[in-house]
């Protein structure tokens, strides 16, 4: 299993997020998660990435190694990437700089030949492609006054790079048109490979039908309530969280973070 | 009945006065000096007598406590105890910006001509010291020494006033385009007691000129040195002057610095400056727009940390038509380090049209850093845009999180952001040779604590 999360609970200050998260991802698969604003699923991501704002316990493996003992960068090196809801501006970091360092840090912990300007910038010109991104994009401080879909281009663009086991895209649909929607998709798609997983959060079943799931699962309240294959996505379009009997209304208590 | 003992005690060493620090350091104009010259020095003389040293009371010295620094013996340094003997070229070399540049050197305030450069000068500039010119008879620089501050004078630079034997002299003709920065090198050099320093140098630029000037304030390691450096600077009508300035003092060090300016008509003016080293560093910029449409760009970098002290008084004022003026001063505090930018833009009555502009921002990057802002605005007159804004943070942790999590160690992210907050300033320098010059020595020391190692402290 490549990933085994067992009673994970998070909070902040008094406030519980998540209330003891089961989910396990094996290799090759792609795993989406819903549910409605606030339920958890932008923490989750966040624990996993390793925020330290939260309170944490329960266990996390990562390919058999403890990942809530790893700290941010170490996560990165051992292949976890999270392609953030609202990614950071960054003034003053260019986009090309921050991209190589990433890079050759992930490579150097990974025992991998580092990559100087010319040989990355080849690199990063090939996966730019991918994701329709123009060259420009290079010079200019990291998502420093880029628009949503092109903060969103910028983190699957950034996964591309890094070529991670297993990505986490928060919300990465959110905000996007349809256009954007299927260049990111196309991104995600051609990074699918046997030996890496993905977690999709999302709200729409609409980026389902680009990136298609192996498993879908549902949460509310910090739990993952219900579990199933990708018709279950389609139910929840049709039927809404009320339609499959959840409560949702009575968890606003745990609401926190995630909102569009 | 111990706070009456202590009270006591520091009543009973009473603090010593300007006349105490100028009988130990001796006023003895040297050289042929002009008349006029010794009559300014004894009006200097009389003057800060009379007035004093400034105290925390002072709105401009509010931030700055001169105990340490008068509690030091400072002498005067000698021609014959061999000041300047640790001063090696290969020093010099790694202080300079340009091997090629025209440059001048000067060690505890005295020329070195071995030291300095001075073939090969462009046509229509003068570069010399200020010392070889007063053997001349000085002719015409008389209103920069009798009393020149006016109502803004204070112990410091009247002491400068009364002790300066050496320094810069730059004066650039009428329409001459000086392209090469122009490199001023004041080491201080103490090896045996502590030594005051007070260099003086001018830049004039004539009408429609152009020159850059790069100071640079370094020193030799293990004795105790002030620095007392005044710089004044005049533009004439269309004249076009940067001036840049980097203190890396020795951190045993106390530097006191003025940079004034004055501007003609349709001149434009920047000063772009570094603090780095001393112990207590003050470095004041007095920038007066007198004639019509003048422009001046006042930036400072200010990196304090270690028990290190770094004050920016700046006044800017607008005293003719449609003038206008920016101030940017970022301050990045480690450790113990205290920073203070004490910012004041006069408008007086007959400057309509001003823009005036100032921005200060900080940087703590530790919970015992410590940074005063302080702007002040005195607008007398209407028609004028007034923009000011000041802002104390540490670094942003969503930001630190995002790059970690794309596998930047801690410490490099840390850095990285660090760099960028400063790096808006380092963007502003024109020439590439001393931009490098500036961010190497910037993102040295963002990679290394106060005491010399990788680590940050993190406190």
């Amino acid at each position: 299993m490549m990933l085994k999360i067992e009673n994970l609970h998070a909070q902040i200050g008094d406030n519980e997020i998540l209330r003891g998260v089961n989910l396990e991802v094996a290799a090759g698969e792609v795993h989406a998660i819903m549910g409605p604003n606030g339920s958890g699923k932008s923490t989750l991501a966040n624990v996993l990435a390793g925020h330290e704002a939260y309170g944490i316990t329960g266990t996390v493996r990562f390919e058999d190694e403890d990942l809530l003992a790893l700290s941010p960068e170490d996560r990165a090196a051992a292949g976890l990437f999270l392609a953030f809801q609202h990614p950071v501006e960054i003034p003053g970091v260019g986009n090309l700089y921050f991209l190589r360092m990433a890079f050759n840090s992930v490579r150097r912990r990974r025992g991998l030949e580092e990559l100087d300007v010319m040989g990355f910038l080849a690199l990063a010109q090939e996966r730019m492609k991918l994701v329709e991104m123009d060259r420009s994009f290079m010079s200019r401080s990291v998502n420093e006054g880029f628009s949503g879909g092109e903060k969103k281009r910028n983190e699957i663009l950034q996964m591309t790079i890094l070529e991670p086991k297993l990505a986490i895209l928060d919300e990465t649909d959110s905000g996007l048109d349809i256009d954007a929607l299927r260049i990111v998709a196309g991104g995600v798609n051609a990074l699918r490979r046997p030996d890496r997983a993905m977690i999709v959060i999302t709200h729409h079943q609409r980026l389902l039908d680009y990136i298609v799931p192996d498993r879908v699962h549902v949460m509310v309240g910090g739990r993952i309530v219900r579990s199933g294959d990708k018709d279950l996505a389609l139910e929840l379009e049709e039927h809404g969280y009320a339609g499959l009997g959840l409560e949702v209304a009575s968890d606003r208590s745990a609401s926190v973070g995630a909102t569009p | 009945m111990t706070t009456v003992t202590s009270t006591a005690k520091t009543s009973a060493t009473a603090a010593p006065t300007v006349a105490d620090l100028l009988s130990r350091l001796g006023f003895r104009p040297s050289g042929p000096s002009p008349a006029w010259l010794t009559q300014a020095r004894h009006a200097s003389l009389g003057w800060a007598t009379a007035r004093g040293f400034p105290t925390l009371k002072d709105e401009d010295w509010k931030y700055t406590r001169l105990g340490p620094l008068l509690d030091v013996p400072f002498e005067r340094a000698g021609d014959g105890d061999g000041a300047g003997r640790r001063v090696s070229p290969a020093m010099i070399d790694a202080l300079t910006i340009d091997a090629a540049s025209t440059r001048l050197v000067f060690v505890n305030g005295l020329f070195a001509p071995e030291l300095s450069l001075l073939t090969d000068l462009p046509e229509g500039v003068t570069v010399t010291n200020l010392a070889s010119v007063l053997a001349e008879g000085g002719a015409g620089l008389e209103p920069f020494f009798s009393r020149p501050f006016g109502e803004y004078d204070h112990a410091f630079t009247a002491i400068n006033t009364v002790l300066a034997e050496d320094g810069a002299f730059i004066q650039v003709a009428a329409d001459a385009l000086i392209t090469a920065p122009i490199e001023l090198v004041f080491l201080s050099d103490a090896h045996g007691p502590p030594i005051m320093a007070n260099p003086r140098s001018l830049i004039l630029a004539g009408p429609r000129s152009r020159v850059a000037v790069v100071e640079t304030y370094a020193g030799t390691s293990g004795g105790v040195t002030c620095t007392n450096a005044v710089t004044q600077v005049v533009l004439d009508e269309g004249a076009r002057v940067e001036h840049y300035k980097i203190q890396d003092e020795p951190d045993a060090a106390f530097h006191l610095a003025l940079l004034d300016v004055r501007q003609g008509p349709g001149s434009r003016f920047s000063s772009g400056s570094v603090a780095l080293g001393s112990k207590i560093a003050r470095n004041e910029v007095r920038v007066r727009l007198e004639g019509e449409g003048a422009e001046a760009g006042i930036d400072g970098l200010y990196l304090p940390r270690g028990d290190q002290h770094h004050d920016n008084p700046i006044l800017i004022e607008h005293a003719a038509p449609r003038c206008s003026s920016r101030q940017l001063y970022k301050g990045i505090v480690d450790e113990r380090g205290h920073g203070v930018f004490n910012g004041r833009i006069i408008v007086w009555p007959d400057a309509p049209g001003t823009d005036a502009s100032q921005t200060n921002k900080n940087l703590l990057l530790s919970d015992h850093a410590e940074v005063d802002t302080r702007p002040r605005l005195e607008i007398l007159t209407d028609d004028v845009k007034c923009a000011h804004g000041a802002a104390v943070g540490a670094l942003d942790e969503e930001a630190l999180f995002y790059l970690r999590s794309r596998g930047v160690p801690h410490e490099a992210a840390r850095a990285l952001l660090t760099y960028a907050f400063a790096r808006e300033l380092l963007d502003l320098i024109e020439s590439e040779s001393l931009r490098t010059h500036v961010e190497t020595l910037v993102t040295g020391r963002l990679s290394t604590d106060s005491d010399g190692t990788g680590a940050h402290s993190g406190d």
